[in-house]
């Protein structure tokens, strides 16, 4: 995985040393598994790592009551029944009798980071790339790993038609963002591109001051992209024809050509009227993000078989476009038979708190299988990473979170989130829980995410 | 066994309802109110429980084997029943749903210093937000003027209902709002407006306190012609003086909180801590002042700046430190345009408080601080015929509230 190199070990945790695992020892012994095959090392992401004995919600199938992951190589080896399911002996073990493991968390919205997208000189800017903008070692992904987050798409905000490329981002320890990217095959980057209707991209001109005017700027620069394809594709390999390189229609026709997912914010339900028109007319693969009006529009949604993003808040209003915001919105889109996910729009909702987003849908009517996959599943197919991630299944990242108890209950914490075998949030490490919890720090960026150095900076140097 | 009782007018009602010997003072029949579990927050939790409301007023609560429940009554049923909640401290209602000029009566910038300005003239019980609220089973709120000027004016506590808020009132005016640190700079403002630093804001709010001083002495003159002439702002502030109006001091860093513990000492007036995101780093210092807290939302963006090192855990170390505590909604200027304090002490209780601790932040000890405990807050009789009913545990999230009940009426069936 390109990328994926630039850590050291975490100091060891304490699942991996002391008392406990010797009482652990004991245990093991009298029930005949291999619980005593404990290393330091055990989140280098290298050796197999079982968890052991716990409720696993696989999201791919039904939950497991005492069930057995084992992960290797960055990858889920094996998923099932405790009593079925071989733990290799040189895998250290995690017991997890008591708790619940599920897929790490997928967001599809979020603004952690700091990052930038497009700027004033016009509303629409397919050349621009959030990932230029990123800080690593902002705080908030300390805080989405404590929330067990594991996957992010993080967009520019919705100030522009067309905001810029998003990023997907694995929330691997990181110097740079090139650490956190998702690759194919061919080491391209796998992102987004951001766009957004509405009253939020009105402004002076270049910007659009109405509806009308907006779809019109967007229909005109597409088929501006059209034009230029076309003029590439007569060009063939006579490379005296091709028209000037452009990074802009290169964006465009990324969209266009079915390589990039447009994630497309949208309120009210003319505006997603509006994007699904667009659609039609261009063709391109689209999610709806945020959805608030999706509700009264959930069969028209569901004819075009287009997914939304939802986004779960306690209250209507801030806003003329969420003044109808209601917590059946999920619901009614799940019976209509629309793919459904939530995200965070963090800072709008709390990374650490997603999980509540999924239990909000149940308290609207989702059921709770669909709830759950809304955080996982249903967010890694919106990305098109859903042969990668989003359930327990072999051959898949893994990427997983333990949780002390049900993951629709209040009183429920991330007690450890994985990524690729790696562990990279630990509750019961002072320095991890304080961006679970808050405090004296919490929001501090450049001591957030000592990853990468042997010497803690929180610890001095 | 006397873990709840009758009051002698209760029973005379019910008397006269079972007997139909009388006609019934009040219009409306008695509501019955049974809860697999009922939380009094008068004493223990009830097992069975039945809270027996009559003219608007708690009549008993008891279990249900053991009240005598009028032939007539309206009847409600619910796995847990709690006190109306409380939500001390919003704005909603001043602050609307839209988020437009014309629904947006929290905050008048154009001076730092109006005390004078009353929360009622500004409330619209209308609100959609105000129904928003009493979905979830909060029937009263203390809402006013908005952090964004050093006295932004005042407070009022009012029930949810949507009549005229005049009718609603509780108390029509409870505190005069104060807010220190970032939210005392005008907006916008530049460098030439006051208050432009921390020191500034102090020193403003000071002057204004020695002033009232001054007036409240010569309000109180024997001869009426030594008064001076009415000052509404002087009048409000005179009061604050006098004891009789608290200051409801927004402060989240501790620089802040410790100023507002400074001035409440140097004029020896009631002050009541607002948001506090920082009063863990400080707590002893509240609890030796004797001063209480209405903490900020759990779930606040705690983002860049000053809340930025607020903690989950706050509730739960204020509590333990002794310090009376309560939770709020708060103030949200943009998505979602308020917080739900019932999911707010789900939070909490989910971080170190426990389950009465944080019913108590959203019901008694809110009453408790906010000067209203004789009214709501508990389920014992005499007091307000205020129930929230639960199908579960009201703060997990999958929970609903299923009924709401505001002075004996039932204002709200819709489960949600």
């Amino acid at each position: 995985m390109p990328g994926a190199g630039a850590t050291l070990p975490r100091r060891e945790g304490p699942y991996t040393a002391g008392m406990r695992d010797i009482l652990i020892f004991l245990v093991g012994l009298a029930a005949c598994l291999p619980l005593a095959a404990r290393a330091a090392a055990a989140t280098t992401g290298d050796r197999p790592v079982a968890f052991v004995g716990g409720e696993v919600v696989p999201i791919a199938g039904p939950p497991l009551e005492r069930g057995t992951v084992v992960v290797a190589g960055g990858k889920i080896l094996a998923v099932g029944p405790a009593d079925a399911t071989p733990v290799p002996a040189a895998a250290d073990v995690i017991d997890t009798r008591g708790l619940v493991v599920m897929p790490g968390l997928v967001d599809t919205h979020s603004h952690v980071g700091g990052g930038w997208g497009g700027d004033g000189s016009g509303p629409i800017q397919p050349d621009v790339r959030i990932l230029d903008s990123i800080n690593v070692r902002d705080s908030g992904f300390r805080k989405c790993r404590a929330g067990g987050l594991t996957t992010l798409n993080i967009m520019p905000g919705s100030g522009h038609l067309l905001g810029g490329q998003t990023v997907y981002a694995k929330l691997r320890p990181a110097t740079t963002i090139e650490d956190l990217l998702y690759r194919d095959a061919t080491g391209r980057m796998l992102h987004g591109m951001k766009m957004a209707n509405g009253t939020n991209p009105q402004s002076d001109p270049p910007f659009p001051g109405t509806r009308g005017k907006a779809a019109a700027l967007v229909r005109q620069k597409f088929l501006q992209a059209l034009d230029y394809r076309r003029k590439v594709t007569a060009a063939g390999a006579d490379e005296t024809k091709r028209p000037e390189r452009s990074l802009e229609m290169e964006g465009l026709l990324d969209v266009l050509d079915g390589r990039v997912v447009v994630h497309h914010h949208a309120h009210r339900a003319d505006d997603i009227m509006t994007v699904l028109r667009l659609r039609d007319e261009f063709g391109f693969k689209v999610v709806l993000h945020h959805a608030i009006e999706a509700g009264k529009v959930a069969g028209s949604l569901a004819a075009a078989g287009v997914a939304c993003s939802v986004l779960q808040l306690d209250a209507p209003g801030g806003k003329l476009e969420i003044m109808d915001a209601a917590l059946d919105t999920a619901a009614i889109l799940e019976r209509a038979g629309v793919p459904v996910a939530f995200h965070t729009d963090d800072p709008v909702t709390d990374s650490r708190l997603f999980l509540r987003s999924a239990a909000l849908g149940v308290r609207g009517g989702m059921s709770r299988d669909k709830a759950l996959e809304a955080v996982t599943l249903a967010g890694a197919r919106m990305l098109e990473l859903d042969d990668r991630i989003g359930t327990l299944e072999p051959g898949k990242d893994a990427d997983l979170i333990v949780l002390s108890g049900d993951p629709l209950s209040v009183h429920t914490k991330v007690l450890q989130t994985w990524v690729e075998g790696r562990q990279v949030f630990d509750r019961e490490d002072p320095d991890d829980r304080l961006f679970a919890v808050g405090g004296f720090g919490a929001s501090r960026d450049q001591s957030a995410q000592a990853c990468c150095t042997e010497i803690r900076l929180s610890e001095g140097q | 066994m006397r873990q709840w009782q009758l009051n002698l007018r209760a029973i005379a009602l019910i008397g006269a309802g079972l007997l139909a010997a009388a006609p019934l003072p009040a219009a409306e029949p008695p509501l019955a109110v049974y809860g697999e579990t009922v939380h009094t927050m008068a004493g223990p939790e009830i097992s069975d429980g039945v809270v027996l409301i009559v003219g608007g007023k708690v009549a008993a609560v008891g279990p249900a084997a053991a009240i005598a429940v009028p032939a007539d009554a309206r009847v409600l049923r619910g796995r847990v029943v709690t006190p109306g909640l409380i939500d001390a401290h919003t704005v909603v209602g001043l602050a609307g749903h839209l988020n437009q000029p014309q629904d947006q009566d929290q905050l008048d910038p154009s001076e730092p210093i109006q005390p004078e300005l009353r929360a009622v003239d500004a409330y619209n019980p209308r609100e959609k937000l105000v129904a928003w609220l009493r979905g979830f089973g909060i029937t009263t709120i203390h809402t006013g003027h908005a952090p964004g000027a050093l006295v932004p004016g005042q407070t009022m506590i009012v029930k949810t209902v949507g009549g005229p808020p005049d009718e609603n009132l509780l108390v029509p005016v409870a505190m005069v709002a104060v807010a220190l640190g970032d939210a005392a700079r005008p907006a916008g403002g530049g460098d030439k407006k006051s208050p432009g630093t921390r020191s500034k804001a102090v020193a403003m709010l000071r002057g204004e306190l020695v002033k009232a001083q001054e007036y409240a002495r010569r309000r109180a003159a024997a001869d009426v012609e030594k008064r001076p002439d009415r000052d509404l702002r002087r009048d409000v502030m005179a009061d604050v003086i006098e004891g009789r109006l608290p200051l409801l001091i927004t402060a989240n860093r501790v620089t802040d909180i410790a100023s507002a513990l400074r001035i409440a000492d140097e004029f020896g007036i009631k002050i009541v801590l607002d948001s506090a995101a920082e009063a863990f780093l400080v707590a002893d210092r509240i609890k030796a002042a004797g001063v209480p807290v209405i903490l900020h939302p759990p779930m606040l963006r705690a983002g860049r700046g000053e809340t930025e090192n607020a903690s989950f855990e706050t509730a739960a170390t204020l509590r333990s430190a002794g310090i009376p505590l309560a939770l709020q909604s708060g103030f949200e200027a943009y998505v979602p345009k308020t917080r739900v304090v019932l999911f707010e002490a789900a939070v909490a209780a989910a971080h170190g408080l426990t389950f009465a601790e944080a019913l108590a932040a959203i019901t008694v000890d809110a009453a408790a601080i906010l000067g209203v405990a004789d009214r709501v807050g508990r389920l014992a009789p005499g007091l307000d015929g205020d129930v929230a009913v639960f199908d579960g545990d009201p703060f997990e999230y999958t929970t609903h509230c299923t009924a709401v009940v505001i002075d004996g009426q039932v204002v709200s069936d819709a489960p949600r």
